[in-house]
Formats: structure tokens, C-alpha cells, sequence
């Protein structure tokens, strides 16, 4: 197998692109990718996609993108692993290059959430639930975090009040990144404030419905070295039941444990290592179990590390240091490569304000359902 | 949920039908052909009392589409006394009275309705548990 660095990233703003369709959003972030990459041509394109049929009636996003952005001919093709189909994107595009079959390689993530109306959004993200046993009972994809939002407040003794500090985080960090949906930062009492949509979930624990694309540009170490932004030293998935109620134990995240544990053993490091954590707090409460599991807090402390504030740019672990999938925004099949193109920003010293000093390893994660499929990348500075 | 894909599932909906496996003796519901507990392949069938407890609830304030008549409603993860754990509305309790641990059976009733003209899908929802007169 061979080594694998990315050569570019390219990114939208993420925000309600009325004036967009799907085509055009990943036109644009594959454009600014290949710009930045310095190439003109790719062997291959893996575009990440969750809803494009359910929201959009259109299947067949992969041949539609390469046609559009002018390489008709070119091997192309969707991945779909629900919210986690950007990361299942990338890890396609790292089979091809690692096994050799081909050198460069352009992954998109892409997702036009806003030409549908809320019903249908709610119903799409659905389909990333149990259909039979889950759904068909009236439950909502927030209404499924919020079950376990509410166990865990129940079980470890924790208030609403003490997951503030994931959305004011966020808030912070997005507001000095320019392609961020919210640039504003929050206070806490903005959050305890909030509107309730499924309770104990406001709208500030949730991630907002939104428009987005990103692209990443991978090639093999060996020929690209010198063009390298960054090494892919691990990309790991696992998996779990799609239904919480199936679940060994609804507030431990199996899959986040072993994706992260492959993820480092892979990468020959410790989670004391990981300089920053993109983590896909779609919910508050995701964040939370996401930093249990992946061993960066015991069980069910990962909410004090919002309430400690270790999560900021300059805390023990900054964490959605470009505002995380609550103030950049979770455009579903796009984040987890905007997580990538984040996470590189960071190695390379290009985050700006949100500059973590002295970053060399980044870890990103991206949740498919609420922990199903779950999809690890630890990228390292050149 | 089209007509064939309700009829397959109406027994477990209806009656909770669920599955003991042979080799870790563990309940299984909904059915599978592999046991989620040890990966044996047979199981025998068997019927849960429906009876359980509370292990986490949420008021849905936005009702996904086909069960807005009820909305505002409330939804549990249930701990069947057997050890499985389903996805369940409550009913005729108010969202204030329910706690975590509450003892709730099982009733059928009307799930949701697709439409004016659409099938109307039962199932199974939860209620507190009816205390026998002392
Ligand atoms: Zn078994």
C-alpha cells in the first residue's frame, strides 16, 4: 500500500445557496481544489452525497459532477454512508491511491438541503434511522438524540445548562471563519434561551440545515512529496445497529470507540497526541459521547470538557476549531470533507484567528445516523 | 410504509412477536435471522408480555409527516421486561407525569395515517401500567 497526501482543498461558503444548484456548488469547490493542487485533470472523482434522490430527485451525482466541471470520461461515482458519506468519500478515494490503481484523485463532498421545505428534510434525514422500527413510530432524527440527550442527563447527574459550552465553542471558532453558515458568536444565555424542538434539544444544540461543498485533492506520497499539504496517517470505519434501541448501550458509542482505536493504532498514536478534533457534533450530545468514546474523556464526563472549557483554540483539545457542523454548518454528505479541508488549514498554518499554535496532528470524525457508521481520518502535518 | 412492507411486519407491531435464540437463550425483537447477542443462526419464536419501563422520553413538538394529529406527543427508548428495548409513542399520559424508570404495557392503536385516502398504519405504543384494584 501506498502513502497518501492531499495536494488541495477547495470549499463553498456553507449557507442557503438559493442561487445555486448541486452542480454548481461542487463545481466551485472542485474548481478552488484543483487550483490550489496546481493540476488540471484527475483519474477519478468520488463525490460524497447523502440526499441528492430524496431532496433533490437526483440520483447519479458522481457522472452529473465530473460532466459538469468539464472531464466527461473520467471515472466518477457517489458514496453514501448517510451523514458520514463525505469521510466514506474520502476513504473510496484513499483505496484508489493507496492500492495504486490510480495517483491523483478528487474527492467532493456536496449536499443542497435548502430546495426542499422542512418536512422533507426532516424525512430525508430519517432515512438514517431504522425505517421499520424506528421511523415508522413518529420519532425524528432530533428526536433520537434527544432520547439519549435525556438518558444522559438522567444517568450522570448533568443539566441542560452544562452543554452550553459546545454551542458558544462553536460559535467562537465559526465566527472568524468566512465560510462559515454563522459568523456570530453566541452567549450562553443565548443557548439557554433557545427554542425547543424535541426536549431536552434546542436550537442551539443542533446543527443547522444548510447548502455546502468542499474537495480534497489526494495523490500517493511517493512522486508528490514535495507538493504535500498533509499525510493521511489513518482512516478507519466501523460500524453499529442503525437503531438506538438495538444498541449494547445507548450511551456508549461502540463504533466511535473502534473506529478511533484502529484510528490510532494506525497512525502509531495516543489520543494525547491529537492536537485538534474535528468532531461531528451535530447534537451537543453527540459531541459529548463522541469525546467519550474516542478517549478523550471518561464516560459521562465528556460534557465537562465543554464546561472546563478544554475545547477552545487553546484548550487541552481544541475541538470544531472552524465552528464544527453547529456554526459552519452540516450540509450532511459535505462535512466530513470540510472537516478534512479544516483540518488541513490547521497543519498548515492557514486557520488564521483559529490558529492552533504548533499543530502537527489533526483527527477529524464523521458520524453516519446517531453513531451507525462511524468514520475516523488522523491527518499529519509535512 | 407501503402495503407489503406493513403486512410483513404487522405481527411484530400488532403482538410484539418476538424471537428466544437456541444457543444464548437471550429475547430477540424485532425477529433476525442472526442473533445480535452471540451470531447463532437459530432462534424460536416467542411472545413478550409487553411489559416494561422507561429508559428515556422525548416531547416531539414537530411531528414528522402522517403523525401530526397528535403533536405535541411524547417518545420513549422501552425496556422490555425481557430484556430488548423498542422505540414507542407513549399514550393517555401527560408529557409532565412521565419519569425515567416509569412502568409502562404495551397497547395497539393507530400509529399514523398517509393521507385523507392513505392506509392508516397500527402498531404498537405504550401506556402506564394499569395498577390491578387492590
Ligand atoms: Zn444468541
Amino acid at each position: 500500500m501506498r502513502d497518501v497526501v492531499i495536494i488541495g482543498v477547495g470549499q463553498t461558503r456553507v449557507e442557503e445557496h438559493w442561487g445555486k444548484s448541486l452542480r454548481h456548488m461542487a463545481h466551485d469547490a472542485v474548481m478552488a481544489a484543483m487550483k490550489d493542487a496546481g493540476i488540471e485533470t484527475a483519474d477519478a472523482l468520488y463525490v460524497g452525497n447523502m440526499l441528492s434522490g430524496e431532496l433533490g430527485g437526483q440520483e447519479h451525482v458522481g457522472a452529473l459532477v465530473a460532466d459538469f466541471i468539464g472531464l466527461r470520461g473520467i471515472e466518477a461515482m457517489k458514496v453514501e454512508a448517510a451523514c458520514a458519506s463525505g469521510a466514506a468519500a474520502l476513504r473510496v478515494g484513499m483505496f484508489a491511491v493507496a492500492s495504486g490503481i490510480h495517483d491523483v484523485v478528487m474527492v467532493c463532498g456536496v449536499e443542497k438541503m435548502t430546495d426542499a421545505v422542512g418536512d422533507e428534510v426532516t424525512s430525508g434525514l430519517a432515512t438514517a434511522a431504522d425505517q421499520e422500527y424506528e421511523v415508522s413510530q413518529g420519532i425524528s432524527f432530533v428526536g433520537l438524540n434527544a432520547l439519549l440527550m435525556r438518558r444522559y442527563m438522567h444517568q450522570f447527574d448533568v443539566k441542560h445548562e452544562h452543554f452550553a459550552g459546545f454551542a458558544v465553542n462553536a460559535h467562537k471558532n465559526g465566527a472568524n471563519n468566512p465560510n462559515a453558515m454563522f459568523q456570530s458568536p453566541i452567549k450562553a444565555e443565548t443557548y439557554l434561551r433557545a427554542s425547543m424542538i424535541a426536549d431536552p434539544i434546542n436550537l442551539m444544540d443542533s446543527s443547522p440545515v444548510c447548502d455546502g461543498a468542499a474537495c480534497v485533492i489526494l495523490a500517493p506520497a511517493d512522486g508528490y512529496r514535495a507538493r504535500a499539504k498533509a499525510h493521511i496517517l489513518a482512516s478507519a470505519v466501523a460500524t453499529d445497529s442503525l437503531a438506538i434501541h438495538d444498541r449494547r448501550d445507548p450511551l456508549t458509542l461502540d463504533a466511535v470507540a473502534l473506529s478511533s482505536q484502529k484510528a490510532y493504532a494506525q497512525a502509531r498514536i495516543t489520543p494525547t497526541d491529537v492536537d485538534l478534533f474535528e468532531v461531528h457534533d451535530a447534537f451537543t450530545i453527540m459531541a459529548a459521547l463522541s469525546l467519550e468514546a474516542a478517549g478523550f474523556a471518561p464516560r459521562g464526563r465528556g460534557v465537562c470538557m465543554a464546561v472546563d472549557n478544554e475545547i477552545g483554540i487553546e484548550g487541552r483539545l481544541p475541538i470544531s476549531t472552524m465552528g464544527g457542523l453547529k456554526s459552519r454548518g452540516h450540509p450532511v454528505g459535505a462535512t466530513g470533507v470540510y472537516q478534512i479541508v479544516e483540518v488541513v488549514a490547521q497543519l498548515t498554518g492557514q486557520a488564521g484567528k483559529n490558529q492552533v499554535q504548533g499543530a502537527r496532528i489533526g483527527m477529524a470524525q464523521n458520524i453516519g445516523g446517531s453513531g451507525a457508521t462511524v468514520i475516523t481520518h488522523i491527518l499529519g502535518g509535512v | 410504509m407501503s402495503i407489503p412492507r406493513n403486512w410483513r411486519t404487522r405481527q411484530q407491531r400488532y403482538s410484539l412477536k418476538a424471537e428466544v435464540c437456541n444457543t444464548c437463550n437471550k429475547h430477540i425483537f424485532p425477529p433476525r435471522d442472526v442473533c445480535p447477542h452471540c451470531a447463532a443462526e437459530k432462534q424460536s419464536w416467542t411472545n413478550l408480555s409487553g411489559q416494561g419501563e422507561v429508559f428515556s422520553y422525548t416531547t416531539m413538538y414537530n411531528a414528522p409527516a402522517g403523525f401530526e394529529e397528535y403533536a405535541p406527543y411524547t417518545m420513549a427508548l422501552v425496556k422490555l421486561a425481557e430484556g430488548p428495548m423498542v422505540t414507542a409513542q407513549l399514550t393517555d399520559v401527560d408529557a409532565q407525569d412521565v419519569k425515567i424508570g416509569m412502568p409502562v404495557e404495551m397497547v395497539t392503536r393507530k400509529l399514523s395515517q398517509e393521507g385523507e385516502e392513505g392506509q392508516i398504519l397500527y402498531g404498537y405504543k405504550f401506556r402506564p401500567m394499569l395498577r390491578e384494584a387492590a
